[in-house]
């Protein structure tokens, strides 16, 4: 292993597991929220935790921030265990909630000081209050209160609120809902500029694309269970398919078979093709273009998180 | 500042800020207390009997009122909306830790009683209240008391209910213990069950401990002693068993 000059202040080295979840579950009465999950996040990475609503992000994010009691299974987090260690964690760890977390009047100046300030006996020394709220574009707001803030400006807020102990990891849930372009973009270079520092970063969302811009490894969340997991580039590929968009549906029945046997019908009008062996694109498109029916897409390569997701979940997302 | 402050002064500072600059809850804290003791006191429409100057039965009443609308009104409701908003879900994830938010919240209602007293004590003195037999020992031992009993009902109901709930079940309380309790209605013009009922309130009995202490001449410090001293110690220990934190 080589020195790793880039790992920031936050002192961990990028090959270390920050944190480690293992078979856990959690429950809430007779609903199993979390199947016996497994996955992993290192120093320097965007870690997404993708899924539908309802899908067990939540729960096991709180779970990891020490929110939340797990049924069973094993999570560290920084090497320590979230629960039990959770006052010496919270020096180091940032959250981001899914939903309010400041008193409705108060002004977004003074709830960055008393954050900066509750971090400031800490090991670390806390993020500056007047520079944290230029980081997230509040400086036109600091004086209003928070219940008049915008969806997009309350969520920056919370994001100021996360890195106020710089943090060596952070738990950023579906920071980017309700926000508008511009605040999504600021919000996606804050949080690569995170993990660039050599910050562990977890995002869970239900928004594919913009998992997909920022993030470098993925875990796939479906009804409390992880179906993928792996880096972003690895689940895209393992996924590798030509996409077929025709401008009247096929009828497969009528078509020769060494071409519509490699067609698969995703929906009317729409097909993919696994592992096309040579010359079947050349032929499938002569053929098309002989009976008139015209191609309105054909792409090739890596698919898209929202491909992989809906491969994976039937559809829903 | 050149320096940062540490957790429990940012904490006390956030809640203080909250506190003071609520309009609503200044309405409740001081406003009302010193309109009631200005009305009652100037227009002759309060039975508060022969012997008493109207002013003398007021200032223990009032001061009672207040205790109450810091210590249950003002801390329920902004504890409601903590809970409401995720704010007490969000600080448990910080450094701060329950003992140093509690200390927060006890400071804050402590700093805003004293805003009370040095409000209220001058407007009753030149209302024309006589403070000179007054016994101020036994009178903070009250407030203390007092404001444990209040503090623990106002953070039950914050505790259970949802905020808007919240918000409106501590209004409520507080307008049927101002008529109810003894502060600045006597027991006597109450009809007797319901001036029974009242006598076991922590706001009459605190309006009767605080009455012995300041002017004299109350109902039954005794038994009202042994009453708010009751409501001090079960309310809170409810309070321990109960609370939802979000």
């Amino acid at each position: 292993m080589t020195s790793d000059a880039s790992a920031g202040f936050s002192r961990i080295h990028r090959t270390e597991l920050t944190l480690e979840v293992e078979n856990l579950s959690v429950r809430y009465g007779e609903v199993l929220a979390v199947d016996s999950v497994s996955f992993t996040a290192r120093p320097g990475e965007v870690t997404a935790v993708l899924g539908p609503n309802g899908a067990g992000k939540t729960s096991t994010i709180e779970v990891c921030e020490g929110l939340r009691r797990r049924s069973s299974g094993h999570v560290r987090v920084l090497g320590l265990d979230p629960h039990r260690d959770r006052r010496s964690l919270a020096n180091r760890m940032g959250i981001m909630l899914q939903e309010g977390g400041v008193y409705p009047s108060a002004r977004p100046i003074d709830v960055v000081r008393q954050y900066c300030g509750l971090y400031s006996s800490g090991s670390g020394k806390a993020a500056n209050p007047d520079e944290l709220i230029e980081l997230v574009g509040l400086s036109e707001r600091r004086r209003t209160a928070w219940r008049r803030l915008s969806g997009g400006e309350k969520q920056r807020l919370s994001l100021a609120l996360a890195l106020a102990a710089r943090p060596a990891i952070v738990f950023l849930d579906e920071p980017t809902s309700g926000v508008d372009v511009n605040g999504r973009t600021m919000i996606r270079s804050v949080i690569r500029n995170l993990a660039d520092e050599g910050c562990t970063v977890i995002l869970a969302t239900h928004e594919l694309d913009e998992a997909e811009k920022v993030c470098d490894r993925v875990v796939i969340f479906d009804t409390g269970k992880v179906l993928v997991n792996g880096t972003l580039d690895d689940v895209r590929k393992a996924r590798q398919a030509v996409r077929l968009r025709t401008a009247k549906p096929l009828d497969l029945d009528a078509m020769p078979e060494n071409l519509a046997g490699w067609l698969v019908e995703e929906a009317p009008g729409n097909y993919t093709i696994e592992d096309a062996p040579q010359g079947l694109i050349g032929a499938l498109a002569v053929w098309l273009s002989e009976r008139g029916i015209d191609v309105i897409e054909l792409r090739a390569g890596m698919s898209s998180l929202e491909d992989v997701f809906k491969d994976l979940t039937g559809g829903r997302s | 500042m050149s320096r940062v402050p540490g957790p429990l002064r940012s904490q006390l500072r956030a809640e203080l800020t909250v506190v003071l600059r609520n309009g609503e809850q200044l309405l409740l804290t001081l406003i009302i207390p010193v309109l009631l003791l200005v009305f009652f006191s100037t227009v002759d429409v309060l039975p508060t009997g022969d012997v008493r100057e109207p002013i003398d039965f007021l200032t223990p009443g009032v001061l009672a009122l207040a205790v109450m609308s810091s210590a249950m009104v003002s801390l329920g409701i902004a504890t409601g909306f903590e809970r409401g908003y995720n704010v007490l879900k969000r600080l448990g994830a910080t450094p701060l830790g329950r003992p140093r938010w509690l200390a927060a919240k006890i400071t804050t209602v402590i700093v805003v009683q004293m805003i009370q007293l040095v409000v209220l004590v001058p407007v009753a003195l030149v209302l024309g209240w006589e403070a000179g037999s007054a016994r101020w020992l036994l009178a903070v031992g009250a407030v203390i008391t007092g404001t444990i009993a209040f503090g623990g009902v106002g953070l039950f109901i914050a505790g259970r209910l949802r905020a808007e709930i919240n918000l409106a079940a501590q209004n409520g309380l507080y307008l049927v213990l101002l008529l109810l309790g003894g502060m600045v209605i006597p027991f006597d013009e109450l009809p007797e069950p319901l001036a029974a009922v009242a006598k076991c309130l922590p706001s009459g009995a605190l309006a009767d401990v605080l009455r012995d202490a300041l002017v004299g001449g109350a109902d039954r410090p005794g038994t009202s002693w042994i009453v708010l001293g009751a409501w001090a110690v079960v309310a809170p220990a409810l309070t321990a068993l109960t609370f939802r934190w979000e």
